[in-house]
């Protein structure tokens, strides 16, 4: 195939910009630094397309688009930024604040948390809709970590990570809609799974104050989940 | 927007924080009080609540019958009603108590862990089942995130209501 | 097997049926079997056997009118019997070649006037379980012709010009889906028929996989053939025990007669089919989570695209259709595509099934032609709502679907029109309420019913349903105000906009038609704190403390 059938040009906010084919309207809109909020995403997992953040209007699609999952094609107009699609995405915030448990300034992870600054870029100051306060456990069986679902947005990174990277496939997800829970093996707890190599990635790529490491709990601790992209180059690579 | 002149702060739920933070703007209160008068709050004298304020702060959420009729009567009374700091906003740590209800709550407190259990009945005012965040019970006007919002993020939605503007806050001031 | 051989087998199942004088059909749909019909058959079986008459008792899927069950099929005269109980077997049996029994008369009035039998064109003539009673009604020679006389182009065609749409909701048109999946390159493809039929009052597909599973084993061959698959798999939900048993038979009597496995009737064409069992999840009827499900993992939808057709089962492209689209092939493929688009409206071809339930004189199952007006079915084929009650609405679609007003009862059946008045065609769930029904509570129902088979992958659905059920909670019992209608306005909007996938998508539809039609009946609950169907108890809120 010629370079040329390789490369798409569309527009992103009026901006005519180039792409390969093979990309998605977001890592198009990165490349070029055109902001699109994301929360289940993250460079070097696969696509979920669960937290509907990243929805973006596309010119004669008939719904908002997951721009995370969504191709470049020729000639796409992509609309990130309007007020109905800024609404939605304010409202989809207040659904994940409203229903568990998110006290930020008691949370290991305020000023470090992707949910956090979320509604901060997004200039949600509070949430409309009511609590929901369930009662969540906290699994601190662990030497190393800790699990509070108190904080979990279900964005399933962790579950990608262990499984994807890690090839341990320890975390999971049990029950439906808002009982779900990730779970580590069979819902033992993570402190007695046998299947986890404590290798920690999980907790660098969780976006909120869900997973953490004990002996670092506080707003000190900056999560680094930069590793995976490098991570998958060098192992493609080796292949 | 009218003249603001006159500023009340109240105190609901919450630990004093948010009026930590409104003190810690040091020598900018003396700018501000010269353009309004501080005719009720925690930090002054006065008993009953004016019978009208042009800007009210609240701090802490409401989580007693007492918070409960304090509210209701200041909104009625007030301007610009101000939710100040996450304890008023979200409910925070107030609320955590919402996951069990106020009765476990006042068992640890009361009943467990000391000399001689007694819940108190009297001269103190009856929790809610459910602490909720200002804006669910009254109207609010300006939300102004924070555990605490910083003593800038105070000056500047003082300044901004000075100047004759509603500030919002929205990618100014975060949760926490 | 060959053209010939086909006919022999025909002939072999008219001969066995020529021995008869008659034929006793007992109903052994799960409606009827629920009410002993095995008994009542057992019954017949012994009775005609000891008074000499050439009879033959034989066991059918269900005949429709479930309310009048167990029902009893009496040929060559066409007599029906209902309410039939083990002791009516020795009147039944004299009554042959007489008059009919009289008390046993169904008084099924109107109920067969205008329905059109396509779909359940066997229904109540065969057992199941034989194939070849199937064949000697022109079973599998739609599969026969196709495989000796046209290409996979030509079926294609026929199916396009036919006109027909899936009948599992989406109503997306079949042809097109075929000639997709079939112009997609791929060493390994599939066919996968989708019985989980998961809406509320939904059991359309149950009857025809329990009644006629021969008819969905050679459309699914017909659809391998056509966009060349030789794996197919039918996805049932566990609940349906007896269409998976009849099905299980079906499929064994299928292999025996050659119509499945190697060398199909004789030509290079390959197929086989397995069932794989759902475990109840609602969304497992969406196409995405149905493949994920049948891969082993956890049942959840994924974004498309990648469209099934391009990336589905193992990553290999899919044909996915539900059982009732299946059904309706071997019929066109016989009759041609236009006899099949002679029937129905302009965009909506041929008929549909439903399953007339809820206040409603007679339940049961129907087959009408697209077009006709939801007045005939109601009150003409269902004779209306029973205790000389009014009719308030009728609910279509299921949970995807909305409440339709008296106003719309002349609104003629189809997938657009449905659409257009805020409801939808659905799997085909017809769920009649009347004066006593309070709208909000069922705009409730049906979003608790979203909110627990929501499965929790994304946050719209997943947290929004949630707050949509207490909102409308508060409603109903009369503690709700203004701003909590418009705040559940704004989240049907969100809802529906931002879920991955229909369930969550189409959520908000009996709210938002409930509030089209009703709105009157929410003002009430908010504003008088009254509920006019006297459903809700409705007290004004009242700030509890410790
Ligand atoms: C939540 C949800 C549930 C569904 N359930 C069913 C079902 O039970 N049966 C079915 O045939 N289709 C169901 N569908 C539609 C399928 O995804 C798919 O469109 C259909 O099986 C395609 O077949 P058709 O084109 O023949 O209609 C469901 C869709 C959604 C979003
Ligand atoms: S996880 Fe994030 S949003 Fe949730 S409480 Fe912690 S800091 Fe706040
Ligand atoms: S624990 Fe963290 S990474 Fe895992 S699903 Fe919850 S928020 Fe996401
Ligand atoms: S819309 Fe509901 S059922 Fe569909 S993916 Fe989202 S949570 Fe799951
Ligand atoms: S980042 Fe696209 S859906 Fe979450």
């Amino acid at each position: 195939m010629s370079a040329e059938s390789n490369v798409r040009t569309l527009t992103i906010d009026g901006e005519e910009i180039s792409a390969r084919a093979d990309q998605t309207i977001l890592e198009a809109a990165r490349e070029h630094k055109l902001a699109i909020p994301t929360l289940c995403h993250l460079d070097g997992l696969s696509e979920v397309g669960a937290c509907r953040m990243c929805l973006v209007e596309v010119k004669g699609a008939r719904r908002l688009l997951p721009a995370c999952v969504t191709r470049v094609e020729e000639g796409m107009e992509v609309t990130t930024h309007n007020p109905k699609i800024d609404r939605y995405r304010t409202m989809i915030l207040e659904l994940f604040f409203a229903e568990r448990n998110h006290i930020c300034s008691i949370c290991v992870a305020n000023g470090n948390c992707e949910l956090q600054s979320l509604a901060l870029t997004l200039g949600m100051t509070h949430v409309e809709i009511p609590y929901q306060y369930p009662q969540l456990p906290v699994d601190a069986s662990h030497p190393r970590f800790t699990v509070d679902h108190n904080r979990c947005v279900l964005c399933t990174r962790c579950v990608r990570v262990c499984s994807e990277i890690e090839g341990a496939n320890t975390w999971g997800v049990m029950g439906r809609g808002a009982q779900s829970l990730v779970i580590t093996d069979l819902k033992e707890p993570w402190g007695e799974s046998e299947t986890c190599t404590s290798c920690g990635k999980c907790v660098q790529v969780c976006p909120t104050g869900a997973l953490f490491e004990k002996d670092r709990a506080g707003s000190k601790v900056r999560k680094q989940p930069d590793f995976l992209p490098y991570l998958r180059i060098m192992r493609e690579g080796e292949q | 927007m009218t003249d603001i002149r006159t500023l009340a702060t109240v105190w609901l739920d919450g630990c004093s924080g948010c009026h930590m933070s409104l003190l810690d703007m040091d020598e900018r209160l003396i700018e501000l009080s010269s353009q309004f008068q501080l005719v009720y709050s925690p930090l002054v004298d006065r008993k009953t609540f004016p019978e009208r304020v042009d800007v009210t702060l609240v701090e802490g959420a409401v989580a007693s019958v007492e918070d409960l009729k304090k509210i209701r009567r200041i909104r009625e009374h007030t301007g610009v009603l101000v939710s100040l700091g996450d304890c008023a906003l979200t409910g925070n740590v107030s609320a955590m108590r919402n996951t069990c209800g106020p009765q476990p709550v006042m068992l640890r407190v009361y009943e467990q862990n000391v000399l001689q259990p007694q819940i108190p009945t009297e001269g103190v005012p009856a929790l809610l089942n459910r602490v909720r965040p200002v804006h669910e019970v009254v109207p609010v006007d300006v939300y102004v995130p924070g555990c605490p919002p910083s003593a800038d993020t105070i000056y500047r939605v003082l300044s901004e209501l000075l100047a004759g503007h509603v500030p919002t806050l929205g990618g100014v001031a975060h949760f926490g | 097997m060959n053209v010939e051989e086909l006919q022999q087998i025909a002939a072999q199942a008219q001969e066995e049926r020529d021995k008869f004088d008659y034929e006793v059909n007992v109903c052994m749909g799960t409606s009827c079997l629920s009410q002993h019909s095995d008994r009542i058959r057992d019954a017949i079986a012994k009775e005609a056997e000891s008074c000499g008459k050439k009879c033959h008792v034989r066991r059918t899927g269900c005949m429709g009118p479930c309310a009048a069950g167990p029902m009893v099929l009496v040929e060559p005269a066409g007599t029906q019997y209902g309410h039939v109980r083990e002791g009516d077997a020795k009147d039944i049996v004299s009554a042959l070649g007489g008059d009919p029994v009289a008390r046993l008369d169904p008084r099924l009035g109107s109920y067969f006037e205008g329905q059109h039998f396509v779909v359940l064109e066997n229904v109540g003539h065969i057992d199941p379980e034989k194939v070849d009673e199937y064949v000697a009604r022109g079973g599998y020679e739609a599969l026969l012709k196709v495989l000796t006389e046209m290409t996979p182009a030509q079926v294609i065609e026929q199916i396009s010009k036919s006109g027909l749409r899936g009948r599992g909701g989406g109503g997306y048109p079949t042809g097109l889906k075929w000639d997709t999946v079939a112009k997609v390159k791929g060493a390994q493809k599939y066919v996968i028929c989708n019985g989980d039929e998961g809406d509320p009052g939904a059991f359309m597909d149950r009857s025809v996989l329990e009644s006629d599973p021969q008819r969905v084993i050679e459309g699914m061959a017909i659809a391998a053939y056509a966009i060349g698959a030789t794996k197919g798999y039918v996805y049932v939900r566990a609940e349906y025990p007896l269409a998976v048993q009849r099905l299980t038979v079906a499929l064994r009597e299928a292999r025996r007669r050659g119509f499945l496995g190697n060398a199909i009737c004789e030509t290079t064409f390959s197929f086989d089919i397995d069932i794989r069992l759902g475990a109840g999840a609602f969304v497992c009827g969406e196409e995405t989570a149905l493949i994920a499900s049948i891969e082993g993992k956890r049942g959840t939808p994924r974004p498309r695209p990648p469209y099934p057709a391009v990336s589905g089962l193992w990553g290999d492209p899919t044909l996915i259709n539900n059982v009732e689209t299946f059904a309706n092939v071997p019929p066109i493929i016989r009759h041609g595509g236009e006899w099949f688009s002679s029937m129905g409206t302009a965009r909506s071809k041929g008929t549909k099934v439903f399953a007339l339930t809820g206040k409603i004189q007679r339940t049961g199952l129907v087959e009408v032609p697209m077009g006709m007006t939801l007045r005939q079915i109601i009150f003409g084929i269902g004779g209306g709502v029973p205790d000389g009650r009014k009719f308030k609405a009728v609910q279509t679609g299921g949970p995807s679907g909305g409440c339709l007003p008296e106003e719309h009862l002349d609104l003629s059946i189809s997938y657009d029109a449905l659409i257009s008045a805020g409801s939808m065609m659905g799997s085909g769930g017809m769920i009649v309420m009347d004066d006593t029904s309070c709208m909000v509570s069922v705009a409730r129902f049906f979003m608790e019913f979203c909110m627990t088979e929501s499965c929790g992958k994304c946050v719209p659905c997943r947290a929004g349903t949630v707050q949509m059920y207490n909102l409308l909670t508060k409603i109903c019992k009369g503690e709700a105000t203004r701003r909590d209608l418009d705040q559940l306005t704004e989240l049907c909007e969100v809802v529906g906009a931002t879920s991955l996938c229909g369930l969550g998508q189409t959520a908000p539809n009996p709210v938002l038609s409930t509030l089209r039609y009703f709105r009157h009946e929410y003002l009430a609950h908010i504003d008088e704190k009254r509920c006019p169907a006297g459903v809700c108890e409705c007290s004004p809120a009242v700030e509890v403390h410790a």
